[in-house]
């Protein structure tokens, strides 16, 4: 009887290791979002990176569309549209719940190159134009080694394909500014409603009423500060919004 | 007054019950069935993608390539069984009809891969702008399918464990007897790596 606990530990310890060897197995080494172009391979001097960084940061800020410009050392033994989605996911391009991101993948050392594209902008950046984009605009640069001018290309069309997909970022954040002020004063009314009411049921607290609204304004106005702050999401570095990637795109080799 | 007084202990015992519920899982199972249900609902709507694009590519195809009646013919009779077989509404728990769905997509992927592969001899047909822009929906609708399909798997492995597992096992035993085990694809899917045709 004393064997059993032993032998099933054993069996859990086996499990596990298992366990871990196969989630280490599975799972792909992604490179770090270090910008709007993560140029991991080296295909870029620092201008070309500055002015595609430029380029995309004024297409996001005018449409909230995420475009990342990536190159990998390696696949990692995988496919470039496994890889791809993979990524998209992981770094969360594209804004949440609007699934609006879009990556270029280079792969130079196994020849693959790849526009992914999230959920939201599958009806914008069709497979179809994705693949006329990459024969047309990038493939005959990158047979000619000159791989920045396919990236810039490559980008630009990526860019007025999916141009005014979105309405502008500056309209939709004022909308939530609005959202949010009237959800505000809603939620005030209603405090001082259910303060009021609680009030009048307990007896003698006619008394205390108003030092208990002087109190409830003074708390009001301290989450008014938290509210409107928040405002910023894109302060400082850049990162991904969260957006969702379910393989749609193409890709191309050369 | 009197009447919440007396009854406000039981409410906060109500809520304190409803916490230590929901914090040791009773919810995951139906939580779990949902993210099945939502990663099914993907998987369908991208073979059903896919059975919408085969007419047009047929048609492109066939006016390139009469010569390649029975490839096509395949193509045609797969999609036809693929998209008519009569899919019951417990498909997802029934192994039967799982392996039914499974197969009849696998034939259809084996159909058009062979297509793919045809189509490489006839140089006109491969510059043709319809039928470029037909295949890279289709490569693209391809890989959808091969995401749906693992996320689907994925889905449904949190799903299988939660039920078999402890303390999962216990709430499916107690509250939700009625859900099952679903099912998952067992075979890879093939398009990736063409079947290799010998041209003689």
């Amino acid at each position: 009887m004393q064997v059993f606990p032993l032998r099933s530990l054993a069996i859990i310890c086996v499990c596990l290791c298992f366990a871990a060897v196969a989630g280490a197995a599975s799972a792909l080494d992604f490179p770090a979002l270090t910008g709007r172009v993560v140029d991991n391979a080296g295909l870029l001097d620092s201008a070309q990176e500055r002015r595609l960084t430029d380029q995309l940061r004024s297409h996001e800020e005018a449409t909230s569309n995420q475009v990342v410009v990536v190159t990998l050392t390696s696949l990692q033994g995988t496919t470039i549209e496994d890889f791809g989605y993979q990524l998209g996911r992981h770094w969360g391009i594209g804004q949440a719940g609007r699934d609006n991101g879009v990556l270029l993948i280079v792969a130079p050392k196994e020849r693959k190159v790849r526009i992914e594209v999230g959920y939201g902008l599958e009806g914008d950046l069709p497979d179809a134009i994705a693949r006329t984009i990459i024969d047309n605009d990038i493939l005959p640069a990158f047979r000619r080694d000159d791989y920045p001018a396919g990236i810039e290309a490559g980008v630009s069309a990526i860019i007025l394909a999916i141009e005014g997909a979105y309405e502008p970022m500056a309209r939709r954040s004022k909308k939530n500014e609005t959202f949010r002020y009237v959800a505000f004063v809603f939620l005030v009314i209603m405090l001082l409603i259910f303060v009021r009411f609680l009030y009048q049921v307990d007896p003698g607290g006619a008394q205390r009423w108003p030092g208990g609204g002087r109190r409830i304004s003074g708390r009001s106005s301290d989450r008014s500060g938290g509210g409107f702050g928040r405002g910023g999401f894109r302060g400082g570095g850049f990162g991904g919004g969260g957006g969702g990637f379910g393989g749609g795109g193409s890709s191309g080799s050369w | 007054m009197l009447t919440i007084a007396r009854l406000a202990p039981r409410f906060l015992l109500c809520g304190l019950l409803a916490g230590f519920l929901s914090g040791c899982g009773v919810n995951d199972i139906p939580t779990y069935d949902e993210a099945v249900k939502a990663a099914w609902a993907q998987v369908d709507n991208q073979y059903k993608r896919r059975a919408d694009l085969i007419p047009n590519l047929v048609e492109v195809v066939k006016g390139y390539a009469a010569q390649e009646q029975e490839t096509l013919t395949a193509v045609v009779e797969a999609r036809a069984k693929a998209t008519q077989t009569q899919i019951p509404s417990d498909l997802l728990s029934n192994p039967e009809a799982f392996r039914n769905f499974e197969s009849s997509q696998g034939a259809l992927t084996r159909a058009l891969s062979r297509l793919l592969v045809v189509v490489e001899r006839y140089p006109d047909l491969k510059s043709n702008q319809n039928f470029l822009s037909l295949q890279a929906q289709l490569e693209g609708t391809e890989n959808r399918i091969a995401v749906a399909r693992r996320d689907y798997i994925q889905a449904v492995q949190v799903y299988n464990t939660e039920l078999r597992t402890f303390p999962g096992r216990i709430w499916h035993a107690l509250l939700y007897s009625d859900l099952q085990p679903r099912e998952t694809f067992s075979q890879p899917e093939t398009l990736a790596e063409p079947p290799q045709v010998k041209f003689n």
